[in-house]
């Protein structure tokens, strides 16, 4: 078990330290939420029942937009499974004594580290265009335990999905095909009382909106800590459950070899 | 006490059936060389010895643990070495060797030492700090034997070690294995699709076809069994009766293993020498005008067409495909 833990800090530190030799990557990191939080937030701020009771619109899209890109990073993050396997590193691996779980772990908090980062980034730029996290210093703890639970929940099971399709080209399609969806059935851009009634129920089973209602009330009332605590418990549990799922796909990939 | 024995492996993917009963076993600190042509299985046998995957049925121990029972016990015992680099690109040859000690509980002082003890062993300490991605294929394949044998291995799976090398690069490997089969006390067990390969490293081979081991042994006792030697016929141009032709072969005195591939007929003779010119008389007496006619002392690739009935070269054309 602490030998698990070992191999996954390591692993961690593996990832980190490759992504930092990838600039394009970290220019991209950087560059993509702001560009989203810019233009969506132009393009509905004359829309007034959007704001769902914020100053702004952009008080209203920063904690969305956090959630959105954090749950996107987790969708994609199994595309470094599939560069793994490619490179026949996961190999490697799974013929010395590395723990599956490990391997799966590292990455889910690889995705983790980096959504926090991005949501660090969008917070600051968002004070700087006048968004107030009304829920204080507790307030952005949540924001930020949002990003990473969201980003960790998706990262699991983007992981699992890659060990059982393995090539690049259905793991973009797999990508597309559950990110879009659940974003629009989710109240990142727009407020649940403004939805169709069926997109607003659906949007309650909807993980990634768990994640924004968490940040959202941390951000705009710094209030109902209880049901975002609940909100944050079940992705808690939504990142345990597809981080084992992951796991468990090694089987399948190793009776494919 | 042997180091591997595999017992009645049997694989099978979808359609193929990779292993069909592959046993064999493999001798504490030797060289042994799993032969065959591509598509043979010897992959998929190294797959399994080195716990990646499971066969289907059989049984199997790797340095006295079973490798089905206790798959992490034999882990922290072998290095296996992939076909395909395991290398991490965007690392550098230190830090894919550090991580690989840390998978297997090395640390410290130890570890680094270790490290760079095989840098030099393995003749990248020059290049120890640059990011693999720039590395050329050989010294990608080099690194992936020192990854394999960070943590003191009593066995070392390479399977493949010199497919995609350039020749020279190829006989360096060679090179390499000799040492670390006299410098590290490590058995190995290597697969290859190159007949003067496991000639020139095994101490023993094993010939597998088609998920089968057809035999065992010294690739000099192998070659010593099938007495005398090979003559190639190669008809003139024209000449389309290669059946009777094979008929008047098979009447030479002490001919076995006669067969045809193309206008080339082949069979085996105690005396090369001596049965030349009878066969030529015969072929010319009926009409079957030559073209050329060699003869070779048995190599492994008449072993193999001895024990399997097929031509190595052809056989491992059709496995890529």
């Amino acid at each position: 078990m602490i030998q698990a833990l070992r191999q996954t800090g390591w692993m961690i530190v593996r990832q980190l330290r490759n992504l930092a030799r990838e600039p394009i990557w970290i220019v991209m990191m950087i560059v993509q939420p702001i560009v989203w939080l810019v233009l969506y937030g132009q393009l509905f701020s004359r829309v007034g029942p959007l704001r769902g009771g914020a100053n702004s619109y952009i008080e209203f899209l920063a904690p969305g937009i956090i959630c959105m890109n954090s749950f996107f990073g987790g969708s994609w993050a199994g595309m470094a499974m599939i560069m793994d396997l490619d490179r026949h590193v996961v190999d490697r691996f799974l013929a010395a004594p590395a723990s599956r779980f490990a391997i799966i772990l590292s990455q889910v908090v690889r995705a983790g580290i980096t959504a926090v980062l991005q949501a660090l980034l969008l917070l600051v730029l968002g004070l700087a265009l006048g968004v107030r996290v009304h829920g204080g210093a507790l307030g952005w703890l949540v924001v930020f335990l949002a990003a990473a639970l969201l980003a960790m929940a998706f990262a699991g099971l983007s992981h699992g999905i890659a060990l059982l399709v393995r090539t690049q080209a259905s793991m973009i399609a797999a990508a597309n095909f559950i990110g879009l969806p659940l974003m629009f059935i989710s109240s990142i851009l727009i407020p649940p009382s403004t939805m169709p009634h069926w997109i607003e129920v659906a949007s309650k089973f909807n993980p990634v909106n768990w994640g924004v209602q968490a940040a959202r009330n941390a951000v705009l009332t710094g209030g109902h800590w209880g049901s975002t605590g609940g909100y944050l418990l079940l992705l808690l549990a939504a990142a345990a459950v597809t981080s084992l799922f992951a796991t468990w796909c090694f089987r399948a990939y190793q009776r494919s070899i | 006490m042997d180091a591997i024995v595999a017992e009645e492996l049997r694989k099978r993917y979808k359609t193929v059936q990779a292993l069909d009963g592959v046993s064999f076993s493999v001798r504490e600190g030797e060289v042994f060389g799993l032969l065959g042509p591509n598509g043979a299985g010897k992959s998929t046998a190294v797959r399994s010895l080195a716990t990646l995957t499971r066969p289907d049925s059989g049984s199997a121990t790797v340095a006295g643990e079973d490798v089905l029972r206790h798959p992490n016990r034999v882990r922290s015992k072998i290095g296996y070495v992939a076909q395909d680099s395991g290398v991490d690109w965007e690392a550098t040859a230190r830090e894919n060797l550090l991580l690989q000690g840390r998978i297997h509980a090395m640390a410290g002082k130890p570890l680094k030492m270790r490290v760079d003890e095989l840098l030099e062993l393995v003749g990248l300490a020059d290049a120890a700090d640059r990011v693999a991605r720039g590395y050329s294929g050989g010294m990608k394949r080099r690194l992936d034997i020192a990854i394999g044998l960070v943590h003191r291995p009593s066995v070392l799976f390479l399977d493949e070690p010199t497919t995609g090398l350039d020749p020279e690069a190829r006989a360096a490997m060679w090179i390499e294995v000799e040492r670390l089969a006299q410098q590290e006390s490590l058995t190995i067990l290597l697969t290859t699709h190159y007949l003067e390969e496991a000639d020139r490293l095994a101490e023993r081979v094993a010939i597998v076809s088609r998920g089968t081991v057809v035999v065992e042994g010294t690739p000099t006792e192998l070659k010593a069994n099938l007495r005398g030697e090979l003559v190639t016929v190669e008809l003139a141009d024209g000449n389309n009766h290669i059946e009777a032709a094979l008929e008047v072969l098979t009447i030479v005195e002490g001919a076995t293993d006669v067969a045809s591939e193309g206008r080339q007929l082949r069979a085996r003779v105690p005396n090369g020498a001596q049965a030349i010119p009878v066969i030529l008389s015969a072929l010319e007496e009926q009409g079957f005008p030559v073209g050329s006619v060699t003869t070779a002392k048995p190599s492994l690739d008449d072993v193999y067409l001895h024990y399997t009935g097929r031509d190595f070269a052809s056989e491992d054309q059709e496995g890529k495909s």
